[in-house]
């Protein structure tokens, strides 16, 4: 078993360069600038404004043709809302939204309805994205009906085809959504979003509330869709092992802010963000074998911060165990540091130091520090044994508390960093 | 076929190796709904054991029984209206007690003391109305005869233990001002109260962020290992079970299909039901630039499940016994080694060529 992956590692590599290269040259379908959505908080009587949820705020990127961006990030990041901006389902507040060269920010509802068939959605919960009441060829022929299309042979006809082409039979057409489990329904949620044979597709969490081995015959049906009709897909997900799985390209988001972007490979294998770095740590993997490594862990402190109040400078400052005074001032810009990987981050892992004269550690940070694993922290510490390794692990965030001892002993702790991500 | 029926005979009814060590132990459980459209069997004959300090997971999809295993341990079944419309028979041993057969007034009085219960979603879970603190409270002066005040400086330390800041304050929080990984921390809290000696986690971490998944799974190791309780843990997650579990137990319609330790599952799985488990998990850890393999088709209707073994219809591998064995002789657990068990009438020779040649590959 080990022979046959280590031979797959190797052919891997080659096999997704060529397809990267592509996607660096393929025409770009949507374009995001400095998109913003804030929700207002109205108080009392005269239903002032006092606050505003800022639930995206100020994120640039463009989507390719035919490829797949996968977005992550914890709930309440803004990545849902950033689907239903882009989809043109809320208005943004700020920032623009390019769809093939036309700007669509603020294109009315009867000018935004010629491109919805263009952009489709679909979307996480399958018993409530389906009307009750309604028939799955009601269901599905539904975009025809509004879009005014008369498809090739007639609506049935075509909705039949549409059901069996995400595997479905056509005879479900007179069923109703009850009638049908979790997979099947998210499957005709699929059709319906492929009716009007879209180019852009924004898959809101489009597998989370399936099973594992239905989550896998539906990512399977989305893989084929996008090879057979060359569409685009946005697909927004928790679920760091899916996004892998799916994407080409990945955007991490912290409470509105996209704080990676980077090619799927390059983020799993070497990831800058300290957050991004966090994140795939937590995920369990399937290898009981790995349980008692421990060292590579990385735990973040509490919960994410108010998106009301967002913290100053960089917004991961108050979890982050790397994080300095200027990450508290200075809000860092997403950079592109490495060919295809943008990072916003003074410290980021794998890499030169954005800002290496800064080297004291906020007390949160230190904090921070206690809940991250030795091998992140040390350089060699592939071998020791877990109680020595702990009281290890601490030492640098002590040293730190001595104004004149922080800052060797951080500098250490950083350059010792870099090697570990491989 | 010869031969593994009579393996089969002999093995019959999987006992432990020593009984006296199981805190918890189920013989041939079964719970059944009847319904307008027929007996839902929920669960149809379920034995398992677990120790003391042991983590037992429970995987397989929705429908497959996880949840009715878990309530029915806690006697929740019998409980309302709904108590009407359940069967259930077999026998739940805990800590040397039988439950199916105990009065509701008996059970009452372990549930919350001797085996307590996480749920999914601690927002349904808790009620809305009443703050957290007097929750944990109740739970508490139910089994302790001890003041408000008493109780309350009790759920403010379990509220620290389980790691909420400023317990003293947050005591007086209602649930919907906590924040979900804070809401389950809560429950947590108000699970362990009374140090119970099992504590039955269904799908705990399911509708957490994956960072806050961790925090949570370290908490429950971390108090499993202080309190020395028997946990199980419901997942559908199997880098969660990879994670926590000490012993897997893969349910199929109502029924298990493989169990053992939690290395032999991952490493020599025998089911093809735990290989299509394992073959539809997109890994984080691999560049997996080939297509998942998922298990075929949808789960059994659980008033009709299939004849025979109940994975036949979505088994790749159903011909290849002979005799259209599959479709009309129920498998029983046969022991495969030391406490690995597995339902299939594959022959060993044949498991163990396609989980090699075919599947573990692939994977």
């Amino acid at each position: 078993m080990s022979d046959t992956n280590k031979t797959d590692d190797a052919v891997i590599p080659q096999q997704a360069s060529a397809p990267e290269k592509a996607s660096e040259e393929r025409e770009v379908l949507l374009k995001v600038e400095g998109l913003e959505k804030h929700f207002p908080i109205k108080k009392g009587i005269l239903q002032r404004q006092v606050g505003a949820v800022k639930a995206v705020d100020g994120i640039d990127f463009e989507v390719r043709k035919g490829e797949t961006l996968g977005v992550v990030g914890e709930s309440g990041c803004g990545k849902s809302t950033m689907g239903r901006v882009i989809t043109r389902l809320q208005d943004p507040t700020g920032g623009k939204v390019t769809f093939e060269g036309q700007d669509i920010t603020h294109l009315s509802t009867a000018k935004m309805r010629p491109l919805r068939r263009d952009i489709q959605m679909i979307f996480q919960d399958p018993y409530g994205s389906l009307n009750p009441r309604h028939t799955i060829g009601s269901i599905v022929s539904a975009p025809f009906r509004l879009q005014g299309v008369e498809p090739e042979g007639g609506v049935k006809k075509e909705v039949q085809r549409l059901l069996e082409l995400v595997g479905l039979s056509p005879e479900h057409y007179n069923r109703y959504p009850h009638e049908f489990s979790g997979g099947q329904r998210q499957r005709i949620g699929i059709a319906r979003a492929l009716a009007l044979k879209p180019k852009l597709v924004v898959a809101d969490e489009p597998v989370s509330a399936l099973d594992v081995s239905i989550q896998a015959q539906v990512v399977n049906l989305m893989d084929d869709l996008q090879e057979e009709l060359g569409l685009t897909y946005v697909i927004i997900a928790h679920d760091l092992s899916v996004v892998r799985h799916v994407s080409d390209r990945v955007a991490v988001m912290y409470l509105g802010k996209i704080v990676e972007l980077a090619d799927s490979t390059k983020l799993y294998e070497s990831p800058m963000h300290p957050y991004t770095k966090a994140l795939m740590s937590a995920v369990p993997v399937p290898d009981p074998k790995r349980r008692g490594q421990k060292s590579e862990r990385i735990l973040l402190r509490g919960d994410v911060p108010s998106p009301i109040a967002p913290p100053s400078g960089c917004r991961f400052h108050t979890r982050c165990w790397k994080a300095t005074e200027i990450c508290r001032t200075t809000e860092p810009v997403l950079l592109e540091l490495r060919p295809g990987q943008r990072v916003a981050c003074h410290h980021p892992e794998n890499f030169a130091d954005q800002a290496p004269q800064d080297t004291v550690l906020l007390t949160a940070a230190k904090e921070a520090s206690e809940l991250v694993g030795e091998a992140v922290l040390e350089e060699d510490a592939k071998t020791p044994a877990e109680p020595a390794a702990e009281s290890e692990a601490e030492t640098p965030a002590e040293a730190a508390e001595a104004p004149e001892a922080s800052e060797d002993s951080t500098v250490a702790a950083q350059e010792s960093q870099e090697p570990t991500g491989k | 076929m010869t031969e593994l029926s009579k393996t089969g005979a002999a093995v019959g009814e999987p006992t432990p190796s020593n009984p006296s060590d199981a805190f918890l132990e189920v013989r041939d459980l079964k719970v059944h709904f009847p319904t307008d459209d027929g007996i839902v069997k929920s669960v149809d004959g379920l034995s398992f054991s677990l120790e003391k300090g042991k983590t037992l997971s429970i995987v397989g999809e929705s429908g497959s029984g996880k949840s009715v295993t878990s309530l029915a341990i806690m006697g929740l079944h019998r409980l309302g209206a709904r108590g009407k419309n359940v069967r259930m028979s077999g026998e739940i041993w805990l800590g040397g007690k039988e439950l199916v057969g105990a009065s509701p007034d008996e059970v009452r009085r372990l549930r919350g003391r001797e085996m307590a219960m996480i749920f999914q979603d601690p927002l349904s879970a808790m009620h809305p109305y009443y703050k957290i603190g007097d929750q944990i409270v109740e739970a508490y002066r139910v089994h302790h005869n001890v003041s408000k005040k008493v109780a309350r400086t009790r759920a403010i330390e379990m509220l620290d233990r389980v790691g909420i800041p400023e317990p003293a304050k947050r005591v007086d929080g209602y649930p919907h001002e906590f924040s979900g990984g804070m809401r389950q921390r809560a429950m947590i809290a108000m699970a362990l109260v009374n140090n119970p000696e099992l504590l039955i986690a269904d799908e705990p971490t399911t509708a957490l962020d994956v960072t806050v998944q961790a925090q949570i799974l370290d908490l429950i190791r971390d108090l499993q290992k202080e309190f020395g309780s028997a946990v199980v843990l419901i997942t559908h997650d199997l880098g969660v079970v990879a994670e926590i579990a000490d012993d897997v137990l893969v349910m199929y319609g109502g029924r298990c299909v493989e169990r053992g330790p939690v290395d032999e599952i991952f490493e020599k799985p025998q089911h093809p039901y735990t290989w299509g488990l394992l073959g539809s998990m997109p890994r984080i850890d691999r560049e997996t630039s080939d297509r998942l393999i998922p298990v075929k088709g949808q789960p059994p209707s659980l008033i009709n499940v299939p004849s025979g073994c109940a994975f036949h219809p979505r088994c790749p591998y159903a011909d290849l016994p002979k005799g259209n064995v599959t479709r009309t002789v129920r498998p029983e657990l046969q022991q495969v080694d030391g406490g690995h068990w597995s339902a299939c009438h594959l022959s060993p020779e044949d498991r163990t060529r396609i989980w090699t040649e075919e599947i573990a590959p692939k994977l």
